[in-house]
């Protein structure tokens, strides 16, 4: 095609540093992350302060004591949230990884992922990385006891430190290639192949006529 | 060596490799609607890209659409907001958009069987997880992220790493009263909601083999609640037959040899796949929903678990439903007093469905205090279903009759239930706040069994009612 766009340099994601946040529980799903019904918009502006809304806020606004608003947690900058089993499950909207990143969470660490949600926060380039059971335990105990030291994911490295201990953490070599090349946009290299795109195309019984 | 259908879809649309690891993988039908699309043509136009194939995608509005009127503007600014925006970018993308005029509006994945675009040996995109419900027809559907949607948009293509392949047989005769969605609820309960993770899911057996196409798609529908990247059935004569003379499918001659294709992506026998589960059809009971995720499904015979019958880890989120649906466990489900019926969605909105449900609601009237919504799954069921006389027998019976669209499935529309309202719905999520309220509890169960929970008023085992 020979396309010639404007996009954005490529943007590696070797680490990420910033205050832990513990968002303890199996099947979180995006419905929690973010209620269908702040989807009613055409951008994502505005989701950071709606992430988690119906857990962290009652009817009438108040606090309902949620750990994103503990005031252990509060602070600003950049976060790293530690979570467990099957986090962001059921719907495949984007909003999720937006409101999260958003918030201030700029990469994840947990037992295991929703294939969907894990999709989309690579896609935005937010590094979301697995940790064996006890691993994710352990860390949480240890941020949960002493919230305010800042933790640090080294993708290259694969491992994440927290007040001087460092823990394996897991990533695919082609995510973590991704995150480290800058190439985790994936429109770029998609469009690289046009030629071949068409030539599959036209291979198929369905596109060209039976 | 025998190979499965997912192998061979999955090769013929193979572009290339990337060094990510993932399958560029080319995409033959893109399916858009007005919730998770307007962010993609914003960035299309923000990187200056354009949409290379523009008949290979298809837009239409479900989400947000209200049920009661077709009045515009709609009373919701962010809704017409939403609804401007999909007919603004359709129109300057050149995409195709079936809207409520066109008279082929529907829930994103009602039209697309129904109008015959989505066929065998396809691959499928939309930025809606339930996509899967496509594999009803041996295609590959994949649910994915905004920024996936604009990758298809732009390219055709999508970046993404193969699933492994779980074959799930079911054998044996479902007993009357038990339903698809019976059947799909019943594996998620039993592979749990994360146990397909990684997985494809290709659905076999007896069972399947005798369902329409309209009950492959509840199954198929339901995959990803079992945390299934998709899932899919071999095509079959009962896939040709509904096939056959639909507005998108191929026509006379054309037909024959799209058959003869369409035959030869079904996996072989003897393919090997990378784990295989077995579930006996015929000790099935209708399957309801107790809890926040929909693995946590008993029979509607069955009392409330225990926190101490499940595993360590899932015991948690067991304490967190008992909570918040507000159960004892040891309790029976059955007379679980509702506020709300719900038949309609991607899952369990098609004329079969309306039909099964108009059968039970025939037997009575919904009780008072009860609200009850019959929400067609598309502009093409509601006039079936009008031709039949069903909206006829459901208003008699008190629910009321609404205009195509989600509806209460996601409640982005002004269908949501109020305060700590309990639902018996023909949907698929049963998550906390799903149905619209921070506090509402939605119990899923098959269309038939929420027109019995009306007539009664309460959860009741649809079997009493048909013997
Ligand atoms: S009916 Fe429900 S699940 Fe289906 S597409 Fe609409 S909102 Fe999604």
């Amino acid at each position: 095609m020979g396309t010639v766009f404007a996009m954005t340099e490529l943007i590696s994601v070797p680490n990420v540093v910033g205050r832990p946040m513990p968002l303890r529980g199996n099947d979180i799903d995006t419905d929690r992350i973010i209620p269908a019904r702040f989807m009613k918009a055409i951008t994502f502006d505005g989701l950071g302060q709606l992430a988690f809304h119906d857990e962290r806020f009652a009817a009438d606004g108040s606090l309902k004591g949620h750990v994103m608003d503990e005031p252990r947690f509060l602070a600003k900058g950049d976060r790293i949230a530690v979570v467990n089993k099957n986090f962001g499950c059921g719907s495949s909207r984007e909003h999720a990884p937006q409101a999260l990143l958003r918030w201030g969470i700029k990469a994840l660490i947990g037992e295991s992922f929703a294939d969907i949600f894990y999709g989309n926060c690579i896609a935005n380039g937010m590094p979301v990385v697995t940790a064996e059971a006890a691993t994710v335990e352990t860390l949480l105990r240890a941020i949960e006891e002493e919230p305010a030291h800042e933790l640090t994911l080294d993708i290259d490295k694969r491992t994440v430190t927290y007040r001087g201990q460092t823990y394996p953490v897991a990533i695919p070599d082609g995510v973590r290639k991704q995150l480290l090349d800058g190439t985790w946009d994936a429109t770029r290299v998609l469009l690289s192949a046009a030629a071949a795109v068409k030539e599959t195309a036209a291979s198929l019984p369905y596109v060209k006529g039976f | 060596m025998a190979k499965t259908l997912f192998d061979k879809v999955w090769q013929a649309h193979a572009v290339r490799e990337l060094p990510s690891g993932q399958t560029q993988l080319f995409i033959g039908l893109h399916l858009v609607h007005e919730v998770t699309s307007p962010q993609a043509f914003q960035m299309l136009r923000e990187d200056s890209l354009g949409v290379p194939y523009p008949d290979r995608t298809l837009a239409t509005v479900d989400h947000i659409i209200p049920t009661d009127t077709d009045m515009r503007p709609f009373d919701d600014e962010q809704a017409e907001g939403m609804m401007s925006a999909i007919e603004k970018n359709c129109a300057e993308f050149g995409i195709r958009l079936l809207d409520r005029k066109s008279g082929s509006q529907g829930i994103v994945h009602v039209i697309g069987p129904e109008l015959g675009l989505t066929q065998p040996g396809m691959t499928i995109a939309c930025g809606d997880s339930h996509t899967s419900t496509h594999g009803a027809f041996g295609a590959i559907a994949f649910g994915i992220g905004t920024s996936q949607v604009r990758d298809v948009l732009a390219s055709q293509c999508l970046a993404i790493v193969k699933p492994k392949l779980r074959r799930i047989e079911v054998e044996g005769t479902l007993p009357p009263g038990v339903y698809a969605k019976d059947v799909i609820l019943h594996i998620i309960r039993v592979l749990g909601v994360q146990g397909g993770v990684g997985y494809a899911y290709e659905f076999a057996g007896a069972v399947f083999d005798r369902m329409t196409m309209e009950e492959r798609m509840t199954v198929c529908n339901m995959s990803i609640e079992g945390g299934a990247r998709c899932g899919y059935v071999n095509p079959d004569q009962t896939t040709f037959d509904y096939l056959r003379g639909r507005r998108y499918a191929p026509q006379g001659e054309e037909f024959d040899r799209a058959v003869a294709w369409w035959q030869q992506t079904a996996s072989e026998p003897g393919a090997a796949y990378d784990d295989v589960a077995k579930i006996d059809g015929s000790r099935l009971a209708p399957v309801i929903t107790w809890g926040i995720n929909p693995g946590q499904a008993i029979g509607v015979d069955e009392k409330i678990p225990g926190v101490a019958d499940f595993a360590a880890d899932e015991r948690q989120t067991v304490e967190d439903a008992h909570a918040y649906m507000g159960w004892t466990p040891g309790q029976s489900v059955i007379g679980t007093k509702i506020d709300v019926a719900f038949i309609g969605s991607c899952t369990n909105g098609r004329i079969s469905d309306l039909r099964e449900a108009a059968r039970v609601a025939a037997l009575g009237k919904v009780k008072a205090n009860v609200t009850a919504l019959v929400v067609p799954g598309s502009q093409d069921v509601a006039r079936q279903a009008e031709a039949e006389g069903l909206p006829e027998i459901f208003r008699a019976a008190g629910f009321e009759w609404r205009l195509p669209g989600c509806s209460m499935c996601l409640a982005m529309n002004p269908d949501k239930l109020v305060g700590n309202q309990v639902c018996a719905s023909s949907s698929n999520r049963n998550f906390k706040g799903r149905q619209g309220s921070p506090s509402g509890r939605t119990l899923l169960m098959s269309p038939a069994m929420v027109a019995a929970a009306a007539i009664e008023g309460a959860v009741t085992d649809l079997r009493e009612m048909l013997r």
